[in-house]
C-alpha cells in the first residue's frame, strides 16, 4: 500500500489530538506516515506509534522557524518527493494552508483546503468542505497529482493502531529564495489554561452586548469546561484578542455546544458558528438574528442570564 | 513605488448564493460587489502610497464581465488604473489556476514592488492564493498580517497566529496578504467617484499574458466539485423571555442535553 502523509502538530513533541485523528483518517487511503518538523522527535514516537505511523520523517531545521512558510512548503515537498505518497494529509491551520497552497503549485498538485471529513479508498479521496458561510456543503475530489486536504479538527475519533514509527532523516536544505520573509520577533501567546477554540467541545462567546466585560462569559466558560470566544465587534472594540475572534475573518468552529452571549448574528458571525451542533443565545434584543439558529434562546440580559445560570449549573453538581 | 492590488468580484454574502449545473458558483443573477476583504487591500495600498506623485496603485482582477465592477470601487477610492483579465476559458478555475492567471497578469504589467491581496475572498475563503501567487513568482510572502509598514526597500507585518504573534519581514518585490485587522477602508468621496469614470481600464485575455487556455478553467483545474447539498434549515428551538429564571431555565436545558 502506498504512503500517506500526515503532518504532525505539536509543541515540543507533544503531539496534539489532531494528528491522531489525521493518522486514523490516512488508515483508509494507505500506510499512515508521519512528517516530524522540529528536534523532539523522541517524545513524539511513542504516540505515533501508537495512531499507526509506519514511518517517522524527520525533518530538523532551524530555517524552518525562522522563515514564514516557504522552508516548510520545500520540505513537505523533498518528502513528497522521497515517499511518492497517496495522499498528504495537514492540520488546517493559517500556516499549514499555506505551505500545502506552495507545496501544491510546486507538485502539480490539488488542494483541498480545511475539509470537515474525509473519506475514500486507496487512490479515491473523497473530502466534504462546508462553504458560503456554512450554508452549503460540497464534496469535492482531488483529480491532478497527489491529493492535498488540510483537515479541521474533530472530524474522526482516534483510534490506536500500533505500528512501529521508524524514524527516517530528511536530508534537504531550504533554498535562499524560501528565506525570503524572515521572522524577526516572536511574542508568545499568554496560556490561558482554557482548550484552545478550534478544538474545543463547548465554546462560549461575548458579543457587543458585554460592553467589554467578559467576566460572566469567562466565568461560565470555565464552569462548563469551555473555550471562550468573541465576535468582531467584541474583537474590533478591542475587548478581546483578535485571535480568540469567532466568524468568517477569524476561527471557524464547529463545537457540540456553542453559546452567543450578546452577539446579533451577524451573517459574518454566522460564517464561524453554524455548523456546532447544540447552539445556546442570550439577547436582550429579542429580534436579533441569532435567535433564528438558536436550540435554546434566551431574551434577556447576559449580566443576570449567565451568572444565574452558573450558580444553577454548579449546584446541580454538588 | 508601484504596487499591484489583487481583488475579487464576489457574490454578495447577504444574498443567496447557488450553484451552477458543473457544480460552479452561479455568478449569473447574483448581486456581485468587490469581496469586503479586500478593501483592506486596496486601503493599505492606498497609504503606502499617499502623497508620494511617482507611485502607482494598479488594480488587478480576473473573471467574467462584470467583474469589472470590482475594480470600479477600487478605482474610486483612489487606486490610478485596472486591469480585468476576462476569457471565457477561465469559468470554474479553481485556486492553481486562478494564481497562474494572476501571477501571468502581474508579470505583465510589470513586476510591481509590492503585490497585496485580502486575507481571503469572502466567497471561497481558502486564503491560499497569496501563497501560490508568491510560489508562481518567486517571491517572499508576508501574508495574513495585521500592520503593514514600507521602508527602504523592505516591507514588515504583524502576523498573529494561534501559538505566537509574529513580525515577518522581507525586502522588496514580496505578497503581502492583509487582514481585517489591517485598517479602516475608507469611503470613495463625490470626487474619487467622479475622476474614477476617467481613468483607465485595461482588459485583457488569456493570450494577452501569455497562458494557454488548456491550463485554465474547470476541466484544466486541479480539483473537482463531485456535488454539494443545502445546509439543512436549522429548526428553531425554544426561546424563552427572562423573568427572573432565564438562567436557571438555560441551565434546565444544558442538564437535559447532558451538557453538565
Amino acid at each position: 500500500m502506498a504512503e500517506v502523509l500526515v503532518l504532525v502538530d505539536h509543541e515540543g513533541g507533544q503531539v496534539k489530538k489532531n494528528t491522531a485523528e489525521l493518522l486514523t483518517l490516512a488508515r483508509q487511503f494507505g500506510t499512515p506516515s508521519a512528517i516530524f518538523v522540529g528536534s523532539e522527535v523522541e517524545a513524539a514516537r511513542p504516540r505515533l506509534a501508537q495512531f499507526g505511523a509506519d514511518k517517522v520523517y524527520v525533518v530538523d531545521h532551524s530555517d524552518l522557524s525562522d522563515y514564514l512558510v516557504a522552508p516548510l512548503a520545500e520540505a513537505l515537498a523533498a518528502v513528497v518527493e522521497q515517499a511518492k505518497p497517496a495522499a498528504v494529509l495537514l492540520p488546517a491551520s493559517p500556516d499549514n494552508n499555506e505551505a500545502a497552497a506552495r507545496l501544491a503549485v510546486k507538485t502539480g498538485s490539488g488542494l483541498i483546503t480545511n475539509a470537515g471529513a474525509v473519506e475514500g479508498s486507496e487512490g479515491d479521496v473523497t473530502t466534504t468542505q462546508s462553504v458560503f458561510a456554512g450554508s452549503y456543503t460540497v464534496k469535492s475530489q482531488v483529480t491532478t497529482g497527489t491529493p492535498i486536504v488540510t483537515v479541521k479538527p474533530n472530524t474522526v475519533p482516534p483510534k490506536a493502531a500500533q505500528a512501529g514509527a521508524t524514524v527516517v532523516p530528511v536530508d534537504f536544505t531550504v533554498s535562499d529564495a524560501a528565506k525570503g520573509a524572515k521572522v524577526t520577533e516572536r511574542k508568545p501567546k499568554e496560556k490561558s489554561g482554557r482548550p484552545e477554540l478550534t478544538e474545543a467541545a463547548i465554546v462560549v462567546s461575548g458579543g457587543r452586548g458585554t460592553g467589554g466585560d467578559f467576566s460572566p462569559v469567562e466565568g461560565f466558560a470555565d464552569t462548563l469546561g469551555a473555550a471562550v470566544g468573541a465576535s468582531r465587534a467584541a474583537v474590533d472594540a478591542g475587548w478581546y484578542p483578535h485571535s480568540s475572534q469567532v466568524g468568517q475573518t477569524g476561527k471557524q468552529v464547529s463545537p457540540q455546544l456553542y453559546v452567543a452571549c450578546g452577539i446579533s448574528g451577524a451573517i459574518q458571525h454566522r460564517a464561524g458558528m453554524q455548523t456546532s451542533k447544540t447552539i445556546i443565545a442570550i439577547n436582550k434584543d429579542d429580534e436579533a438574528p441569532i435567535f433564528e439558529l438558536v436550540d435554546f434562546g434566551v431574551v434577556g440580559d447576559l449580566f443576570t442570564v449567565l451568572p444565574q445560570a452558573d450558580e444553577a449549573v454548579k449546584k446541580g453538581r454538588s | 513605488m508601484n504596487i499591484v492590488v489583487c481583488v475579487k468580484h464576489v457574490p454578495d454574502a447577504q444574498s443567496d448564493r447557488t450553484f451552477t449545473e458543473d457544480n460552479t458558483t452561479d455568478r449569473e443573477g447574483v448581486d456581485g460587489l468587490l469581496s469586503e476583504l479586500d478593501e483592506y487591500a486596496v486601503e493599505a495600498a492606498l497609504q503606502i502610497v499617499d502623497g508620494d506623485e511617482g507611485s502607482e496603485v494598479t488594480v488587478l482582477t480576473v473573471g467574467p464581465g462584470q467583474a469589472a465592477d470590482a475594480v470600479k470601487k477600487a478605482l474610486q477610492m483612489g487606486a490610478h488604473k485596472a486591469v480585468h483579465v476576462s476569457d471565457e476559458a477561465i469559468a470554474g478555475s479553481d485556486a492553481p489556476a486562478t494564481s497562474l492567471v494572476l501571477a501571468e497578469a502581474i508579470k505583465k504589467i510589470g513586476n510591481p514592488d509590492l503585490v497585496l491581496m485580502g486575507l481571503a475572498s469572502t466567497d471561497g475563503t481558502m486564503s491560499v492564493v497569496p501563497a501560490m501567487v508568491a510560489e508562481r513568482l518567486g517571491l517572499p510572502q508576508v501574508t495574513q498580517v495585521s500592520t503593514i509598514e514600507v521602508n527602504d526597500g523592505s516591507v514588515s507585518g504583524r502576523r498573529d497566529g494561534d501559538v505566537a504573534s509574529e513580525t515577518i519581514e522581507a525586502s522588496l518585490p514580496a505578497v503581502v496578504s492583509v487582514t481585517d485587522q489591517t485598517n479602516e477602508p475608507r469611503y470613495p468621496s463625490f470626487k474619487g467617484i467622479m475622476a474614477a469614470k476617467k481613468k483607465p481600464v485595461e482588459t485583457w485575455s488569456l493570450s494577452d499574458i501569455g497562458v494557454d487556455a488548456g491550463q485554465v478553467g474547470l476541466e484544466a483545474s486541479w480539483t473537482k466539485v463531485l456535488s454539494f447539498a443545502a445546509r439543512p434549515p436549522r429548526e428553531q428551538g425554544e426561546i424563552v423571555t427572562d423573568e427572573g429564571d432565564g438562567g436557571t431555565k438555560l441551565a434546565e436545558f444544558l442538564s437535559a442535553q447532558k451538557f453538565v
